[in-house]
């Protein structure tokens, strides 16, 4: 929706499909803040925020758009703040920021202050706040549609998307001369995740059933805090009001692992420490199988006002109001830091006569299903709304600058419905075989078993075998609703052939990449090893084949941050 | 456990009818919602909106044993079975469980769903007091859900006339808010027999708000301001 507000603003003809209603897209669960360095608290700037990324991301980000990233963050929050945006404030009436996991001042010696909240409703504030600003710029929205996949013509140019009608089932082209994928992530590959039942990774899908690589899908991010069993997300904003984690005997384990930072150590540190304080024995409750979350020690001003939504939650699924006792807590996938890959302007790139970065004419992708890369192997909390704010802006005035309306229009190729009428014709034709939410649960299994906290070889080998394995008992699916007003099983079926793509993309990826290095943990290459894989990772559905492009080490304007040991 | 659902599918049924089901559920299966997915596994024809699963994102609104509510935060130890499900009451049925909110999105956006500031931007952000901003608390968090506007029997009579408490709400969360100078547009717009005054303060509202919101002190509020001004 940022990016369709650049559209709008300037007068192009914007059509935005979504499978939900704007306002329930998982952005509305975000809670912590926007990290931007207003330094409304102390003293920040940019660089140091650039700096605490490019750690954060284990020195895969690419450091061009990181620091574009960091530069443009002020100017986005402002805009958003102008736009209606109700941040908490300061006394001075300047907007609120707290401390956050990895957020440091002058290059990482000490904590600041630099995630921008709306209490621990950000994520709600800033999509209700974009949605408010799209009614007013008139954004043409298609509320419940679903988009099934991209239409590429002979050159290969994408000529527009192939999507799916809920209500009615119809399923139409839509002919554009830019198409934007905003889809978000796939974090229901996995059983235990913090995301929303739509998050199956469908630009993903569409993207690699088009020939486009998918980037760094190896690197998930577990967030240290899911709620045990539920798996909904408590936010690292607790631990920045000053909630700690402790073990089954009341330690507080984070001193040992990240003396500095300690439960503010990056996201990948302590969701490993959690690990691996549950895996010797100090894990809490009966099963020992998570941690414990303190924060009465807040007092209840600081919770209801800071954290309001976090009581809620943990009254509501862990049966504790934290204001009196303890949330427990296990590491739950969150994020994906992998994607489409794309440059600093949105636009799809994939390797192709030597260039690894040759652009893919008409095709954009922002936000969480891309890989521009700022996250690297690793994302810092807070940078997830940046990085859809800023590049969401910068892909709508790329496309802006473009002057499409002087161009014409590419024709559609004969074959543009083909394949998506074929896995429909496939989905609707079957009268017996494998059940849809079966599958996808014996997927989600796998994943979680195989592709955990901590990998090896012999995890992440069988893991691509079972994967395989499922992969042709989905090709099997079938549904007994044949149906065409508003009919679930048939999405949940469409939506079940990306979450496979995505599936395969990580387990193969993870398997390949021999070493650690942010979120991916490999507990038989424990080190990271620049030597060999300071590399992007590209996976192609084509033959399950890999290839690797490099990291960009060079930023725009500044010196670069070579890699270095990472500690907290 | 024991469930009895309305149903309803314009492809195949002359009109609506319950079914019964009786779902297995796993230890695990704590929220409403999780048994509505439990009990999909058994039959895939029965169509309900879902997405955060958390009681943020405002999708699985329904009608639950009389009383509308989100299914991913109605605890099922707190439902009395057989649990009696319906749609949100007073909206288009599209199928089963799906109702038709074109009115009340509609009745949302006709209240300018928007902060209106024309004055030129400052190069940072511009200045709210903490008690200024504290006036949007228990305005802003509205989820869009509708289960307060298909609890009020003045939105069932007249909902394209009433705005209806989400659309009141969203529209006192921009007047009480210190950056947004358009207090009086707002106002003309809801000076109307229907459009604010189809309030009769009943409260059903407040009663079923599964973010504990309470558009009726929004709309008294709004009330009073319009008195004030005529005075």
């Amino acid at each position: 929706m940022r990016a369709s507000l650049q559209l709008s603003e300037a007068g192009l003809r914007v059509a935005v499909l979504s499978k939900v209603f704007p306002t329930r897209s998982h952005t509305v669960a975000a809670q912590g803040g926007i990290g931007a360095s207003l330094g409304n608290m102390a003293a920040d700037n940019w660089h140091w925020h650039m700096y605490d990324t490019i750690k954060g991301s284990d020195w895969l980000g690419d450091q061009d758009a990181i620091e574009y990233m960091c530069k443009m963050a002020p100017q986005v929050v402002y805009e958003l703040e102008h736009f209606g945006m109700p941040f908490d404030r300061n006394p001075d009436g300047t907007i609120y920021q707290r401390p956050f996991g990895g957020h440091m001042a002058n290059f990482g010696e000490t904590p600041v202050q630099r995630a921008c909240a709306a209490a621990d409703r950000t994520g709600h504030a800033m999509l209700h706040t974009l949605y408010q600003r799209n009614v007013r710029a008139n954004t043409q929205f298609f509320v419940e549609w679903m988009a099934l996949d991209l239409v590429r013509d002979a050159e290969g140019d994408v000529v527009g998307v192939v999507a799916y009608e809920m209500e009615t089932g119809a399923v139409m082209i839509l002919h554009a001369k830019a198409t934007v994928l905003a889809t978000g992530g796939a974090g229901r590959i996995f059983a235990a995740s913090t995301n929303a039942f739509i998050n199956t990774g469908d630009g993903l899908g569409m993207a690699a059933r088009a020939g486009i690589p998918l980037e760094d899908l190896e690197f998930w991010q577990f967030h240290p805090t899911g709620v045990a069993g539920a798996g909904v997300l408590i936010t690292e904003g607790v631990r920045g009001e000053g909630g700690i984690l402790l073990n089954s005997a009341g330690e507080r384990f984070m001193e040992r692992y990240a003396p500095n930072a300690k439960d503010l150590a990056s996201r990948d540190v302590v969701s490993r420490a959690m690990d691996q304080e549950i895996k010797e024995g100090r894990g809490c409750g009966p099963e020992k199988d998570h941690v414990l979350l303190k924060l009465d020690h807040l007092g209840p001003d600081v919770i209801l006002k800071r954290l309001p939504s976090i009581r809620e939650i943990a009254i509501k699924f862990a049966n504790v109001d934290p204001i009196k006792e303890p949330i427990p807590v296990v590491p739950t996938i969150h994020y994906q830091m992998g994607g489409v890959p794309t440059n600093v302007h949105g636009q799809v790139v994939a390797p192709k006569a030597g260039n690894p970065n040759s652009v893919v004419e008409g095709l954009y992708a922002v936000g969480e299903c891309a890989c521009v890369s700022v996250h690297g192997a690793n994302r810092l909390g807070t940078n997830s709304l940046l990085d859809l704010l800023v590049f969401g802006r910068a892909c709508g005035n790329f496309i802006v600058d473009q002057n499409l309306r002087a161009r014409g229009q590419r024709s559609l190729p004969a074959d543009a419905g083909d394949l998506s009428r074929s896995r429909l014709a496939r989905i609707d034709g079957a009268t017996s075989g494998e059940s849809v939410p079966e599958v996808a649960q014996q997927l989600r299994r796998v994943m979680t078993h195989h592709c955990g906290v901590y990998r090896n070889q012999q995890l992440l080998g069988e893991g691509v075998a079972k994967v395989m394995e499922i992969e042709q008992r989905v090709a099997r699916m079938s549904i007994t609703d044949k149906s065409r007003v508003f009919n679930t099983a048939r999405v949940e079926a469409l939506e079940l052939d990306n979450l496979i793509e995505v599936a395969k993309a990580t387990v193969v990826s993870a398997e390949a990449r021999q070493e650690s290095r942010g979120a991916q943990a490999r507990s038989d290459y424990p080190e990271r090893d620049d030597a060999n894989w300071l590399k992007h990772t590209l996976w192609y559905r084509d033959g399950n084949r890999l290839d690797y492009k490099p990291v960009n080490l060079k930023p725009l304007s500044v010196d670069a941050f070579p890699p270095k040991a990472r500690s907290y | 456990m024991k469930f009895r659902i309305y149903r309803y599918n314009p492809e195949q049924d002359a009109a609506p009818h319950y079914q019964d089901y009786d779902v297995a559920l796993e230890p695990t299966d704590r929220m409403l919602l999780d048994a509505l997915m439990r009990l999909r596994q058994q039959d895939d024809t029965l169509s309900f909106r879902k997405s955060c699963r958390e009681g943020v994102c405002g999708s699985d609104a329904m009608n639950i044993n009389g009383k509308n509510g989100l299914a991913c935060i109605t605890n099922l130890n707190d439902v009395k079975e057989p649990v009696e499900l319906r749609p949100l009451p007073g909206l288009p049925v599209i199928r089963d469980l799906i109702v038709d909110m074109s009115q009340f999105f509609k009745q949302y956006h006709s209240i300018k769903p928007y902060l209106v500031n024309d004055t030129p931007a400052p190069e940072k952000e511009r200045l709210q007091s903490p008690e200024d901003r504290e006036e949007l608390d228990g305005l802003y968090e509205c989820i869009l859900c509708a289960c307060c506007s298909t609890a009020c029997p003045s939105f069932w009579w007249n909902p394209d006339k009433f705005v209806g408490p989400a659309g009141l709400l969203a529209a006192y969360r921009f007047i009480a808010d210190s950056r947004d100078l358009s207090t009086s547009a707002r106002l003309d717009n809801l000076e109307d027999p229907y459009r604010l005054f189809r309030c009769h303060s009943i409260m059903n509202c407040v009663d079923v708000c599964p973010k504990n919101l309470n558009p009726t002190k929004a709309i008294g509020k709004i009330k009073d301001i319009m008195v004030k001004r005529a005075v």
